[in-house]
Formats: structure tokens, C-alpha cells, sequence
């Protein structure tokens, strides 16, 4: 399939306007490219949880999604969407649909990274034919910017402040794509905005695959992150190319980086550019600097090693 | 499939699907968040190169494409966020002040 903007913009639109997300949000421009990279033979399923994408996209009576789509709690994307799967290749079976469909669940980093985790698993486990979409702004956004497991650390938000007692996120964040990666599922990925091309790359491999599929894709947010907000692509740029964020895919156990980053940038311009970081940069903060840098080249050259 | 909801403020509670159900896919359409604008994206057709890079990144899906081209922005949906003239490889969009460009509209 191509991967071509002549071809894509022929794609129907999935996700259309009038939602009423924020300007500048980075959740939309995910699943709009992640969509793209969608067969044009099938039918969606769209599963989402709770969330930013969830309560503006979908404000009675009104919907933005052209797709069947069903609402769930926090915790169970996934578990649903099972269900949804599991009914229709009992039906296809049975000849009672003739169509093919594909299931998608979009859940943010609360949803996926904390509340939803045991429901992915357990769908991954069961070898459900899905893809699930992890549209990652590293906090609880939805709800006013708390810590989440994707929080990065020395981070502002509401729950874990900064003041004379505190410095942002004490702890780092957990590396969830290769916890899912861990599931040995047919394919898995991470992913960014900022690198369309990359993304509905990656998309149309999740859709190729027989099997659970995982995609973490990173989709900055505005309010919480503390940046202008057209800003959100670049703010994606720059954490691939400062390596806090680096793409790369698992296809079917063989780990592939897919950016390859010549120039690692230092931590320090991406960091600078963010309200939420603005404390590190304090005298009394300074000594947490280079030890967010040396956790993010630990990660990375680990990751290094796993590519090979 | 339509579904009439112009009168939904007066439904009785019969009225409404069981389950919150919206039965028309993609009605949001209906919703114009045009009117969340401070800046509007104006694009220079002259120097537009038609890379067609301010459609994928647009987080309201309101650019529109016409035979692989860009023809405009959908200003019923246009939030004026202004990531399509920040991403704009060759400057071709600019952020006008909404109520300039209303009034350069009006004249």
C-alpha cells in the first residue's frame, strides 16, 4: 500500500469536524493519520475509553466518527472490543455477515498505560484479531493534568507539583511498548505525529496483521505540556529527535528502529521549550537535569542493543 | 441514515435512543466550531506547492482537498490553532487576525 499524500487525501474521512477537542490537539491528528492508513475494503469498529477523545468527539447528539463506535469505561477498551471481535468471526462464520471488519480502539496513556492495562493483556494474550492505538500525552489530560504511568519524570502536573517540597515526577515513566511487546503479539510500535509517513506506515502493518497489533503513538497536548499551541507537531519532532521518544516497531519479535536519529539533540532544548518543565531549570532543581538525560540514553542505547 | 435532532430540547424522555445512541455517524458536522477562531489561516495559492503536509497534520479535518489539491480551509471547523502555517514547508499560510478578516470579508 502506499503511503503517498495523493493517494491518502482519495481516503474518506473518518474522524470529521466539528468535535470539539481542543485547537491544536494532538489526539485527533493521530487518529486521523492513523486511520489513513486503513484498508479502503473494510468496515471500522472503533472502541474507545474514557478520555479527552472520548468525551469531545462524541458530546450527545452528536458524533464525529463515520464508523460504528462504542463508548466503554476507563478499563476496558480492549475487553470490549474483544467481545465485538469474538461475535463477528462467530457470525462470519455463520454467513451472517458477509463484510469484512477491523477493530480499532483508541485509548490515551491513562486509559492504556494505568487504568486499561490488565484488559490489554488480556486481549493481547487471547490473540484477538485488533489494534489497539495508545494516543499518548503523558498525563491524565481529560481530567486536569495529573501523573499517569507515561508521565515523564521531573514533569509538572496537578498530583505531582513543584514547590519546596516537590520537583515534579519523582519516578520515571514505565516503557509500556515493550511490556506489550513482552506479549510476543504479531505487531507492535511507536510512533509519532510529527512522522506522518512513518505512522501510516506502521498503521497499515497493524492492519495487515493477523493478530493483536499495538501502536504508542505520541500525541502532545497543549495545555498540559505548556506550549503554544501550534506547536504540538513540533513539540513531537523534538522529543524523536532528543531520543525520549524514539520510533521503532516490533514485527512479529524482530525489534527494527525505524528513524534513525544521526544527530541526538540534548534533552535540554525540548525540556526548555515546555511550561511543565519550566521548575528544573530553578538552582535549587538543576542537579535533576543530567540524570533525566541519563536515563533517556539508557533507554536508548538499551534499545540500541535490542535493534541490532 | 438521517436523524432529525433539531427540536431535541423538547423530546420527552421516550424520544431519546435507548443508550445514548446517536444514530446518524458523523453528524458533528452539524456543530460549527468555526466561532473558537482568534487567527484565521489564510493560504497563498500563488505559493502553495500543493504538498498537501497541512491536510495530515490538521487536528479539526478541515482542510479541503479537491482532486489532490488543496482548495482551502473549512472555516465552519477551522479552531485557528495554527499548525498548518507553523508545518507550512514554504510559508504559503498566514495567521490573520479573525476580526480583520471578517471585516476584509464584509468589504
Amino acid at each position: 500500500m502506499s503511503t503517498k499524500l495523493t493517494e491518502l487525501v482519495k481516503k474518506p474521512e473518518i474522524l470529521s469536524g466539528g468535535h470539539r477537542l481542543c485547537a491544536g490537539c494532538g489526539a485527533s491528528i493521530a487518529v486521523r493519520q492513523m486511520l489513513m492508513g486503513a484498508p479502503d475494503d473494510v468496515k471500522l469498529v472503533i472502541a474507545n475509553p474514557t478520555g479527552c477523545l472520548e468525551v469531545s468527539t462524541t458530546i450527545y447528539p452528536y458524533t464525529a466518527w463515520k464508523a460504528s463506535y462504542i463508548h466503554c469505561a476507563f478499563e476496558n477498551a480492549a475487553s470490549t472490543l474483544s467481545g465485538a471481535e469474538a461475535a463477528y468471526q462467530s457470525m462470519k462464520e455463520q454467513g451472517r455477515i458477509k463484510e469484512d471488519f477491523r477493530f480499532v480502539a483508541f485509548g490515551g496513556d491513562g486509559g492504556t498505560y494505568d487504568i486499561g492495562l490488565q484488559a490489554l493483556s488480556g486481549a493481547l494474550e487471547r490473540g484477538h484479531r485488533l489494534i489497539y492505538v495508545c494516543y499518548n500525552n503523558e498525563a491524565y489530560m481529560n481530567t486536569g493534568i495529573q501523573r499517569s504511568g507515561a508521565t515523564i519524570m521531573g514533569s509538572w502536573t496537578t498530583t505531582s507539583p513543584h514547590g519546596v517540597k516537590g520537583s515534579g515526577k519523582k519516578e520515571n515513566r514505565k516503557d509500556l511498548t515493550a511490556i506489550v511487546a513482552a506479549h510476543n503479539i504479531p505487531y507492535v510500535a511507536q510512533a509519532s505525529i510529527s512522522h506522518w509517513k512513518d505512522l501510516v506506515r506502521k498503521s497499515q502493518k497493524a492492519f495487515a496483521a493477523d493478530g493483536p497489533a499495538f501502536i504508542n503513538v505520541l500525541a502532545p497536548c497543549h495545555r498540559g505540556w505548556r506550549y503554544d499551541m501550534e506547536k504540538t507537531v513540533e513539540m513531537a519532532k523534538m522529543a524523536v529527535q532528543s531520543c525520549i521518544w524514539p520510533l521503532y516497531e516490533v514485527d512479529n519479535g524482530k525489534w527494527k528502529l525505524t528513524t534513525k536519529v544521526p544527530n541526538k539533540k540534548d534533552i535540554l532544548e525540548y525540556l526548555k521549550s515546555q511550561g511543565r518543565f519550566s521548575h528544573l531549570f530553578k538552582e535549587e532543581n538543576k542537579h535533576l537535569l543530567p540524570i533525566i538525560q541519563q536515563n533517556i540514553d539508557e533507554e536508548w542505547e538499551k534499545l540500541l542493543k535490542k535493534c541490532e | 441514515m438521517t436523524w432529525e435532532i433539531k427540536d431535541i430540547q423538547k423530546w420527552d424522555w421516550k424520544k431519546h435512543p435507548a443508550g445514548a445512541v446517536i444514530k446518524d455517524p458523523g453528524n458533528s458536522c452539524q456543530f460549527k466550531t468555526g466561532g473558537w477562531r482568534t487567527f484565521r489561516p489564510i493560504r497563498d495559492d500563488k505559493i502553495c506547492n500543493q504538498c498537501l503536509i497541512c491536510y495530515v497534520f490538521c487536528p479539526d479535518s478541515a482542510i479541503i482537498v479537491k482532486d489532490e489539491k488543496v482548495v482551502g480551509v473549512d472555516y465552519n471547523f477551522c479552531k485557528g490553532c495554527g499548525i498548518c502555517a507553523a508545518e507550512c514547508p514554504v510559508d504559503a499560510i498566514e495567521m490573520v487576525d479573525e476580526s480583520k478578516a471578517k471585516k476584509k470579508q464584509v468589504e
